[in-house]
């Protein structure tokens, strides 16, 4: 694994859950003056913080839960955690858990705070319909994600950015009704509060989408690449990606916050590049893998 | 006078840095060798009670026994990385006749015990390549790191040492043990 790699995503890490922080205080801040509720700061404060240390610490079982995916131990398929278990050495990790979800969907993601807390999670259809080279190299992909404390970045994600958008959809509703009521007062500081309230609560969900795509794009690549420094089989997991650029079923426990950490769009919409793609495109990894091997 | 102290400062701090690298880069490399240990450790459990299952049926194989019982034991007292390399090499020979022998019993290919003993020692071989492949890395980044300048310098001075690698194919020092081929 890349050592920069693992203290930029730690670095990452810290500025997001201080943008966090910054951002949801300055929206409870901005609030509490727009609807004339004091005790908005303080909840905010406590909120955010509290709200931190959840995503750091149990953002993977929130994840889990959310993907609804069970454990399974070396005695329910001991192939897939040898598979695993032998790569995690190769690695020099500690062996992660590993997750199933039952869907026939072809997906699989890592998930965890640091390499000793780690999961990996895969379909049953994804369990069922590769090879052994393809698994594998799909399991390295994910183990690399893993060493990289790419995890911890991009499960966090998953929390801070569920909650920018919960929280700006509410606020959004309660300027609405806030401001009308108000708008006998004619207090000049109070419309330029709300006006401010709006474009805050307009933007914040925006920049938390731009913060997920910017993170997991250029990750995919690079995960790939050291994935195949593990297997030494580039063909594995491009015979993997292609099988699942072939399956055009979309995984149903997946979501918006989550789409990032799967190894594929787990939506399957788009085939070309655009802004808003949270992963970069099958057939662009497809052609890198080769032209490695 | 400054531009003196500065000058020493600097050197002092290079000087630290250098050192505490390959501290780190030398630990991550024993860190790797006992994880290549755990899984050698589990293939010596495992051949005992492979060798009793083996004996149950191949009665007449004593010789292939005596050599897996004693390449195991040369291979468990070897006391450095460089002899424990030549004698895991002869154990895994052994280990391989052990099976040949073991294609001429077709009750004992039939046998429960055996068919599980033979994936966990195929499991526990697997990881032992895993964990030399892990180790050597290791080894490759450390011994570029002493071998590159400036570090190359002073890095025999402060006490470190080039690592062998773990490997089938390369010569070690001690020389490679005689290979059988069948």
């Amino acid at each position: 694994m890349v050592y920069t790699e693992i203290s930029s995503n730690k670095r990452k890490t810290v500025l997001l859950i201080t943008f966090f922080l910054v951002l949801i205080i300055g929206l409870g801040f901005v609030f509490s003056k727009n609807l004339d509720m004091p005790q908005l700061l303080p909840l905010a404060v406590g909120l955010s913080v509290l709200m931190s240390l959840t995503s750091y610490f149990y953002s993977d079982k929130i994840v889990l839960a959310m993907s609804k995916a069970r454990e399974v131990k070396r005695a329910d398929d001991p192939e897939l955690y040898r598979t695993v278990e032998n790569l995690a050495i190769t690695a020099g990790l500690p062996t992660p858990k590993v997750y199933l979800i039952e869907d026939t969907a072809l997906n699989a993601f890592a998930t965890g705070r640091n390499p000793h807390h780690a999961v990996l999670c895969v379909t049953t259809g994804l369990r069922s319909q590769l090879t052994k080279q393809e698994l594998e190299g799909v399991m390295a992909h994910e183990l690399s994600h893993i060493g990289n404390y790419d995890i911890r970045l991009s499960t966090i994600i998953v929390v801070l950015v569920g909650i920018i958008t919960l929280l700006s959809d509410w606020m959004l509703r309660i300027s609405f009704w806030g401001g009308r009521k108000r708008s006998n007062d004619h207090n000049q500081a109070t419309a330029v509060f709300a006006i401010i309230g709006l474009i805050l609560a307009i933007l914040s969900p925006l920049a938390a989408t731009l913060i997920q795509l910017a993170i997991s794009r250029k990750r995919e690549y690079l995960a790939d690449a050291s994935g195949v420094l593990l297997t030494r089989y580039p063909q594995g997991l491009a015979g993997a990606l292609r099988k699942i650029a072939a399956d055009r079923e979309p995984l149903e426990v997946a979501n918006k916050a989550t789409a990032h950490l799967y190894i594929a769009n787990p939506f399957k919409a788009q085939k070309i590049a655009s802004l808003f793609n949270t992963h970069p495109p099958i057939e662009d990894r497809i052609k890198r893998l080769e032209a490695m091997s | 006078m400054y531009i003196l102290l500065i000058i020493i400062a600097v050197v002092v701090l290079a000087f630290i840095g250098i050192y505490n690298t390959l501290v780190h880069s030398r630990n991550r490399v024993d860190e790797a060798w006992s994880d290549i240990e755990v899984q050698l450790k589990r293939r010596y459990d495992l051949i005992p009670n492979l060798v009793n299952t083996v004996k149950g049926y191949a009665k007449h194989e004593d010789s292939v026994f005596t050599k897996v019982t004693d390449a195991r034991a040369a291979a468990m007292s070897a006391p450095n990385p460089g002899q424990k390399l030549a004698a895991e090499n002869q154990l895994s020979q052994t280990i391989r006749s052990l099976f040949a022998v073991a294609e001429n019993y077709p009750e004992l290919k039939a046998n429960q015990n055996f068919l599980s003993l033979q994936s966990d020692l195929t499991d526990t071989e697997d990881k032992i390549q895993a964990a030399r492949r892990f180790y050597n890395g290791m080894v490759r980044d450390y011994n570029t790191k002493l071998q590159t300048f400036p570090t190359n310098l002073f890095a025999s001075m402060l006490g470190f040492t080039a690592k062998t690698f773990f490997d089938i194919d390369e010569k070690g020092p001690e020389g490679q043990p005689v290979n059988v081929k069948f």
